[in-house]
């Protein structure tokens, strides 16, 4: 704690750095994973293969995915940003895909027998409707994506984790526990911030019911 | 208004063929309220999606107000025809008003105009707007819901609406409540209505002209009087089922029954208008309690055009209300075969 208290103004310094590398990655993510399964829910054989590709994506260690990363990226926050956006892609498109498809048939019905284009219907409709799935896997990537870029330090991308490993390396585990406590503390609230988003847009459709 | 000419639809695929629709043709006229009712997998529902274009024929014609419907725009189209479903389908993320104002939003009319719309078709489906604009459709009961989804197909001020078993999921007193709505809103507004029932009195309360399908035809296409005295087939009178005894008396008008008028020194009758249905009559006999001998029936102006002594009106109730090869009893008292 006392590294904490002792060094505020960097430990701020290296959440706003921990904070642009998730923030960019998830938001690029959203980006092409949106898309992506707004895609499959139109051309069906799209599925396997895309999910199977994300799939296989999110199955690598981060560690080794740094590795791969480097020689295309070069150091630094890059390599970071790219790593996490990969890791966020999966749980992007399939929650766009399941919130979609979550869409009673009777609604989509009425939108496409009352007229609206393709267009309207998912403006209108299905992504208003899918939204609180979809914010849930925004949720999921943003937190499991400030975990990811701890160890992004590793490859000089900055972020609360160069606290960790600079702890690590002197054995001052008053560093360790500070990089630490920051980056939970930082997943803790993005998490919270998410569930509130969430909750805001299921709201209309709860009230009086629950 | 709309026309179907020899109108087919085949659905294939891998591992069957299925003959939803054959060789379909009807004619409803505009302002007319046309029901089509029939047994599940009749076709009912496939030949009214035909009509907005949410399926496409495998052969034959559709044309509404005098346009060949497969050269038009499908969305332009869908906002010129209302439509009604079951299982209602409004978007529970907007309001009871913001629900109602769709078809317009999407026709892009200003948003003052949208809303003074919304609040005349809630007024009009019996929901005042006070209280119920603002509401979000989970807060409504599923009468109210209906009464939101028709309202909803109103908005736009189509000449035609299309309703797909919309009182189907409801309980019978709503229901039935939601008939009589529905049919003050067709004689308020004059839309052209096409609705699908599997209710046989549903249909006969509702409808102008009753198309009766089965297995993708139509079996018969007329008035509810005329379905029920003429039937074409012997299917006819079966789907009518028992019900056919109570709405003969609802459809056949005094005026058909009445006899000529009698000569002068004739005992006064109790005086109905000939356009009563004879059930309406039979009310009004029995309120009355007269010492009567007979009915004068009578034409908008009063004059007398007909008169039935009581033994004669059974005479002829028995004729209309007991059909052909039921002389004799029920079906069900007949010997065995």
């Amino acid at each position: 704690m006392h590294y904490l208290l002792a060094n505020p103004s960097s430990v701020l310094v290296l959440t706003w750095q921990h904070l642009r590398i998730v923030g960019t990655a998830v938001f690029l993510a959203l980006l092409i994973g949106i898309p992506t399964g707004v895609a499959i829910t139109r051309v069906r054989w799209l599925a396997a293969p895309v999910l199977a590709t994300a799939g296989v994506l999110y199955t690598i260690p981060s560690l080794a995915l740094f590795a791969v990363l480097i020689p295309l990226t070069g150091l630094g926050e890059r390599p970071a940003i790219v790593a996490v956006l990969v890791y966020s892609l999966l749980v992007i498109i399939r929650n766009t895909v399941a919130g979609i498809d979550a869409v009673e048939p009777s609604i989509r019905e009425a939108a496409h027998g009352m007229g609206m284009t393709p267009w309207q219907r998912l403006r209108l409709v299905e992504i208003p409707l899918g939204l609180p799935v979809i914010l849930a896997g925004i949720r999921v990537a943003t937190v499991a994506g400030i975990g990811i870029a701890t160890i992004a330090a590793y490859v000089g991308a900055g972020g609360l984790g160069v606290l960790i490993f600079d702890g690590i390396r002197t054995l001052n585990l008053d560093t360790v526990v500070a990089g630490a406590l920051s980056a939970s503390a930082l997943a803790l609230a993005a998490d919270w911030a998410f569930v509130q988003l969430e909750s805001h847009a299921r709201r209309d459709r709860s009230r009086g019911v629950s | 208004m709309i026309t179907l000419d020899r109108v087919s639809k085949i659905f294939r695929s891998a591992t069957s063929t299925i003959r939803a629709v054959e060789d379909v043709s009807l004619e409803i006229s505009a302002g007319e309220l046309c029901v089509l009712i029939g047994p599940s997998g009749s076709g009912k529902t496939t030949t009214l999606r035909m009509i907005n274009r949410l399926e496409v024929p495998t052969s034959g014609r559709i044309i509404v107000n005098g346009r060949d419907i497969s050269r038009a725009d499908p969305v332009r189209l869908r906002r010129t025809i209302g439509y009604v479903i079951q299982q209602v389908g409004l978007l529970p993320h907007l309001t009871v008003s913001e629900n109602v104002a769709l078809v317009p939003r999407l026709l892009g009319w200003p948003a003052r105009k949208r809303r003074v719309r919304a609040e005349e078709m809630l007024q009009l489906v019996g929901l005042p707007p006070r209280d119920f604009a603002a509401r979000y459709p989970r807060e409504l009961s599923g009468g109210q819901q209906q009464r939101v989804a028709v309202a909803r197909a109103l908005a736009g001020d189509p000449p035609i609406v299309l309703m797909d078993e919309p009182f189907g999921a409801l309980d019978p007193l709503t229901r039935k409540q939601l008939q009589h709505e529905l049919r003050r809103i067709h004689a308020e507004v004059r839309k052209t209505i096409v609705f699908i029932t599997h209710d046989v009195s549903e249909a006969f309360l509702l409808g102008d002209r009753i198309a009766l399908m089965a297995e993708g035809r139509i079996v018969q296409y007329g008035t509810p009087p005329e379905l029920l005295r003429q039937p074409a087939t012997p299917f006819v009178t079966e789907f009518i089922g028992d019900d056919r005894g109570m709405l003969t008396l609802r459809h056949v008008r005094m005026a058909e029954l009445a006899g000529p008028v009698r000569n002068a020194d004739a005992k006064r009758g109790l005086r109905i208008h000939g356009s009563c249905s004879v059930l309406d009559a039979l009310h009004r006999i029995a309120a009355a309690r007269s010492d009567d001998d007979g009915l004068e029936i009578c034409d908008d102006r009063e004059c007398v055009i007909g008169y039935l002594c009581y033994a004669d009106l059974v005479r002829r109730l028995a004729d209309v209300v007991i059909a052909e090869g039921e002389v004799g009893g029920y079906p069900d008292a007949l010997p065995a075969r």
